[in-house]
């Protein structure tokens, strides 16, 4: 089903559960009203699971009394340079993406921590443990501790919504941007939220001076002093908010625990099958509480982490020597998996608990059900086009890229080689083609050309590269929900020969199985030409047909 | 009282709309709830599955444990089998019993059934059949959720009450093959419940 649909269940709970101030919200959902309770100005993003829902809910929401601007971009680095912007304007601005995005917008955002914010700035990033629908696990606890900014870590569906509040005003009392991090767990959880009035947008505010944000060595260098001067403020933050809570048991000198983010839940839930709950510190803020997690480490035997994600605590806590006399559990050790999502069961062990399971499935073996591409997909016509104008060569290599096509690598249709980044298929088919690979294929969505595929591709251009890239233009972003797309359609053609692609080598074709034949033919033609080429594959995303239909 | 229910099915069978109505119809009656679902890559055609929990007390994990959940309802038999270590031991299951085959290796479907009697409380439904009974065959999701209903904890008034709130915008028609889609399930079940 596709997320426009579910958008709309969304927007009926919430008119519905009235009572009080209580709404039935999404993790993404409580972080964007909070946002617009803040007295959000403006807000960006770039679709990417399993953070798209917050740019959806605030563009829902953002024809209401609030005026506030919610706007798609081109892609995270756009996005965040224009809320730096919103920042540098006075107002109150939030960048939302997945982890991976913050690696396409690391370039504004590490520097955002130099520049600081004027209005409050935050960055919203949703991490993918389990990697669900992501191509990494990566910890974006991270890259908050690399730029030296606070980084807050909700537990919940109330803290996402009191946190995000808070981190505006955070963001203006230290001048600095605040990175919130996400979960898929929280982010595409649903729970009910109590929410408080909103607050009004900046008004009338400064703009930031050219000294602090003209990032020129002499001013970097004062900045980059004042940035480190900070940490110590960020550090007493940690020590008094609520968001960081030492509890300790007088009776259970072994055990403590430190349980970071979602984790505290499995903990909550799982320790109450304990005969007493053993001390422990949630830590949902970084830098966090150091002196809380000191008196926990005087208290107990053994310290037990607790951490979805990378075991980011853990290897603070641990150093180089270990903290003599105490014994240090969590991922480190294999008490807790390296990888994937952290599970009530999982923290069940940890605790020295038995596993319950239920029934087991003995008889049969149970065939998995992986995605794939619907009935009626373009992208599957223009696979078995592909797959037959290639079967002659067999030492081509079909680079491919993040979207729905990425299904193309799995049976039956077998089509694609590789998928890394956004955009990467364009400059790997390049990198293949210049190690000798013949034909060089590079497969691309509409989308994701525009997010990153038009600068490899001038790099093409320039090298006349022999090379084949074919867009898949189905006008949609489909993989996430159906966002709108940035290079479709005839400005998409536009842009591809704007681009310096000889236009003889530019080819639109319909991926439809009556023009099968013909797909191949014109396939084949370009594969031969030794020189870039560029083939369109234009045919509308079969659910977006499908929602016209319907409504 | 607390009441964990695993929801099972395969990208676009709408399990959120279930969701949906349940979750609503908890939050009618003051009991609190915590869904967490599957979004992105995974609705493809592929396993999806959302873990609901209904507490009169805190919830704390957004995901059941093993061997907790008081329920599974699928409307997809293999996916049923699925999840069947999160059942507890005198656990229900609500199943379809229709298959839906988007694979090369569906295992036999006998095989799944004996399976899936082997839970302590099974309830197989043939939702395709009731489903085009009730006028459509996409209303296999609320023939499932009226089987579910003579299990859960929560009232056939409100649960009919949602269901008329998420269909309202398609117009009367398909608002009444929904809830008779729901009557045709909770018969069902209610006549071979064992």
């Amino acid at each position: 089903m596709l997320k426009t649909n579910l958008s709309s269940f969304i927007n009926l709970t919430s008119q519905k559960d009235s009572d009080m101030n209580k709404m039935v919200l999404l993790g993404d959902e409580a972080v964007a009203l909070a946002a617009v309770h803040a007295g959000l100005s403006a807000a960006y993003s770039y679709p990417g699971t399993p953070a798209s829902e917050i740019m959806e809910y605030l563009i829902k929401i953002s024809g209401g009394s609030q005026k506030f601007v919610a706007k798609w971009c081109v892609n995270e680095k756009v996005a965040c340079e224009e809320a730096l912007g919103v920042s540098f304007a006075g107002k109150r601005a939030m960048v939302s993406f997945k982890h991976v995005g913050l690696n396409v917008a690391a370039d504004p955002f590490i520097n955002s921590a130099i520049t600081g914010a004027n209005g409050g700035l935050v960055v919203v990033v949703a991490d993918d443990p389990g990697m669900h629908s992501s191509q990494d696990e990566q910890d974006s606890r991270y890259y908050a501790d690399f730029a030296r900014i606070l980084c807050l870590e909700p537990t919940g569906h109330q803290e996402a919504y009191d946190m995000t509040r808070e981190a505006f005003d955070l963001s203006e009392r230290f001048n600095l941007p605040v990175l919130i991090r996400l979960v898929t767990r929280l982010a595409h959880s649903r729970s009910s939220v109590e929410v408080r009035p909103a607050r009004e947008q900046n008004r009338g505010e400064a703009y930031g001076s050219w000294q602090d944000w003209t990032l020129l060595p002499s001013n970097a260098r004062r900045r980059f002093r004042l940035l480190l001067d900070r940490q110590k403020d960020l550090k007493e933050y940690a020590e008094e908010t609520r968001f960081n809570h030492l509890s300790l048991n007088p009776n259970n000198k072994k055990l403590g625990v430190v349980v970071t983010g979602i984790a505290f839940n499995y903990f909550k839930e799982i320790a109450a099958r304990l005969p007493e709950e053993p001390s422990y510190l949630k830590v949902s803020t970084y830098p966090f509480p150091e002196k809380k997690l000191l008196q926990l480490i005087d208290q107990v035997e053994e310290i037990l982490i607790i951490e979805e994600g990378y075991p980011f605590l853990e290897r603070f806590i641990r150093g180089v020597t270990g903290l003599p006399g105490k014994k240090i559990r969590g991922k480190m050790d294999g008490t807790l998996p390296p990888s994937g999502e952290l599970t009530p069961d999982l923290v069940a062990g940890a605790l020295g608990l038995p596993v319950k399971t239920g029934l087991k499935v003995e008889s049969l073996k149970l065939a998995s059900r992986p995605p794939q591409l619907c009935v009626g997909c373009p992208h599957a016509d223009t696979f078995k086009a592909l797959k037959e104008a290639l079967k002659d060569f067999p030492r081509a290599n079909v680079f491919s890229d993040i979207g729905c096509y990425t299904l193309g690598a799995l049976p039956p249709y077998n089509a694609v080689q590789t998928c890394v980044c956004m955009g990467a298929s364009v400059s790997m088919a390049k990198g293949g083609a210049e190690a000798g690979i013949y034909p060089s294929v590079a497969v691309i969505g509409d989308s994701t050309f525009a997010h990153s595929g038009i600068t490899p591709l001038l790099d093409a251009v320039y090298s006349n590269t022999d090379m084949t890239v074919i867009i898949l233009d189905n006008g949609t972003v489909a993989m996430t929900g159906a966002q709108p797309s940035f290079g479709t359609g005839e400005p998409l053609d536009r842009m591809v020969a704007g681009v310096g692609v000889n236009p003889e080598h530019i080819k639109v074709i319909i991926p439809l199985p009556k023009h099968h034949e013909e797909n191949v033919r014109v396939i084949k033609d370009e594969l031969a030409y030794h020189g870039l080429s560029v083939i369109i594959a234009r045919r509308e995303c079969i659910q977006i047909l499908g929602e016209k239909k319907r409504s | 009282m607390k009441y964990d229910i695993i929801l099972a099915g395969v990208g676009g069978q709408g399990i959120l709309s279930i969701a949906f109505v349940i979750d609503n119809a908890a939050l009618e009656q003051g009991l609190n709830f915590k869904q967490a679902e599957v979004h992105g890559m995974s609705q493809r055609g592929g396993a999806v599955q959302s873990h609901l929990r209904l507490s009169d007390s805190h919830i704390y994990s957004d995901l059941i444990p093993l061997g907790e959940a008081d329920m599974i309802l699928s409307v997809e038999p293999l996916e049923t089998l699925r999840y069947f270590d999160y059942l507890r031991p005198d656990g229900a299951v609500v199943s379809s019993s229709t298959p839906y085959k988007n694979i090369p290796d569906y295992p036999e479907l006998e095989g799944i059934f004996q399976e899936i009697k082997k839970a302590p409380v099974s309830v197989l439904i043939d939702s395709e059949k009731l489903a085009k009974q009730a006028g459509s065959v996409k209303a296999q999701n609320m023939v499932m959720l009226g089987a579910a209903s003579v299990f859960l904890p929560l009232k056939e008034e409100n649960l009919k009450k949602f269901i008329r709130v998420l269909f309202e915008r398609r117009g009367e028609q398909i608002v009444q093959v929904n809830l008779k889609a729901f009557e045709l399930g909770k018969e069902a079940a209610s006549s071979t419940k064992k």
